[in-house]
């Protein structure tokens, strides 16, 4: 992720923190959504079920972040989210395996961590840093799940990517 | 009478969020294309500025980019190749209410349609113009379009055009262009807000949008590590501002000119000659 894109202010109560972690993990819900919907249109049909099933999961997330701060209406975040929790787009490939999409998800939790991390050292107060510890330990425990199932998942064979009808031709 | 002083309070109309302004219709983009996160990035500018859809057009032209007027539930105009702002000039200036956004892509938008682009530049008129720029003719299998470099070496012109490549942003400058911004689809919310931005400063706003082809340039993904925000802010000082980004390194992100020229404010003015007057100088 480049520089640019985290720039989220600091919370500065905990009904902050967490209306910004909901709005991230519903933008990670959205992405790979259209993530799904990309690979179907591209019938990768395969993939596009993984990415609907991680869509599932970020999308229990944000549910309990609901529950577990009595919302019962999505709070408004106070600005564009920044989205370490979403998958990046321009990884997709219409070939791609489902190593790889679990490869993406990994990167995607990867930086979601760091970005919860990097709050729970900027944030002021015992409350607010347990809130974001605690976020940071839940994208931890994804971490490892994520690992798990790549180690359980073929990698691609060598020229995955190779298509005998190509939309680009070689030089 | 009816008493007036015990109206039930209305609810406050919710917010519009970037969800309102998505159709149905699923984009048919190559996976990875940066085209998607723009269409993202679009419908949360358009969130942000918070008008309704039915009062929003979004006209196009021909190519990749072009696709995206039917991804939203605004109002859309898919119209021909190189003449969107042709056809958005007329809109908005029949309908001076209406928030008109124009996308297009560095072909249809540079070479079809370039010499629309310089006189839209001229003219003024309230319009958003989103540019998606690969430097490619993606749709049509990878052709060099304008802003391709002129050594991209590729089978359909091998060793490079040699040719030179446009200056969009500088001559949207020159050509009078009120606002204009360079945004990396890669970054949907900087992108979106610079969207927004376009939106609310009047006159003609251009935006250049770097958004990778995966497919045909597939070296663009390299585009990610290679943005990074403008060091300074906005001029409008447009001679200033030319001379940065004649001199950038074509990454540079963010406002780049925000001037002052006031819009194009629609239809003649007050005519000096009755229709009869003027029929008596052709009267033989």
């Amino acid at each position: 992720m480049n520089a640019m894109k985290v720039r989220t202010a600091t919370p500065g109560t905990l009904a902050e923190l967490m209306a910004q972690a909901y709005a991230l993990e519903r933008e990670a819900v959205e992405r790979y959504g259209e993530l799904a919907d990309v690979l179907a249109t591209h019938n990768n049909q395969e993939v596009a079920a993984l990415f609907r099933r991680l869509a599932s999961q970020e999308a229990l997330h944000a549910t309990e972040i609901m529950r577990t701060m009595g919302w019962s209406r999505p709070p408004q975040p106070p600005a564009l989210p920044d989205a370490p929790a979403a998958p990046a787009f321009e990884e997709a490939h219409y070939l791609m395996h489902p190593w790889h999409a679990l490869r993406m998800a990994l990167d995607a939790e990867q930086r979601a961590h760091d970005f919860f991390a990097g709050l729970a050292q900027r944030c002021d107060g015992d409350e607010l840093k347990r809130a974001a510890q605690q976020l940071q330990a839940d994208e931890h425990e994804h971490i490892v799940l994520l690992q798990s199932w790549l180690q359980r998942t073929p990698q691609p064979p060598e020229g995955w990517d190779e298509d005998p009808d190509p939309p680009r031709y070689p030089h | 009478m009816n008493d007036m002083t015990h109206l039930p309070e209305l609810a406050a109309a919710e917010p519009y969020t970037p969800l309102n302004y998505k159709s149905a219709t699923k984009p048919i983009w190559c996976p990875g294309c940066g085209d998607y996160t723009v269409l993202n990035a679009v419908t949360k500018a358009l969130a942000l500025v918070q008008r309704p859809p039915h009062e929003v057009a979004v006209v196009s032209g021909i190519g990749c980019s072009s696709r995206i007027p039917a991804y939203t539930s605004c109002y859309g105009f898919h119209g021909v190749h190189g003449r969107s702002l042709a056809a958005a000039t007329g809109l908005k200036v029949a309908r001076p209410d209406l928030t008109v956004l124009v996308a297009s892509g560095d072909g249809d938008g540079y070479s079809i349609g370039g010499n629309h682009f310089l006189h839209a530049c001229r003219r003024n008129v309230d319009l958003t113009y989103i540019v998606m720029d690969n430097h490619v003719y993606g749709m049509t299998k990878g052709q060099a379009s304008p802003t391709t470099e002129p050594d991209w070496d590729n089978k359909l012109s091998p060793g490079g055009t040699g040719v030179r490549s446009f200056h969009p942003l500088v001559i949207a400058l020159a050509a009078g262009a009120n606002f204009v911004a360079r945004a990396f689809s890669g970054d949907q919310n900087t992108t979106a807000e610079l969207i927004a931005a376009g939106i609310r400063h009047p006159g003609f706003s251009f935006i250049e949008i770097l958004s990778p082809c995966v497919t045909f340039r597939p070296e663009q993904k390299e585009w990610k590590n290679l943005t990074h925000p403008a060091s300074v802010g906005p001029t409008d000082d447009a001679a200033r501002a030319a001379k940065r980004i004649m001199t950038d390194d074509g990454f540079n992100i963010g406002v780049l000119y925000a001037g002052h020229r006031a819009p194009y404010s629609g239809g003649p003015g007050t005519p000096t000659r009755t229709l009869e007057q003027m029929e008596e100088e052709f009267a033989l």
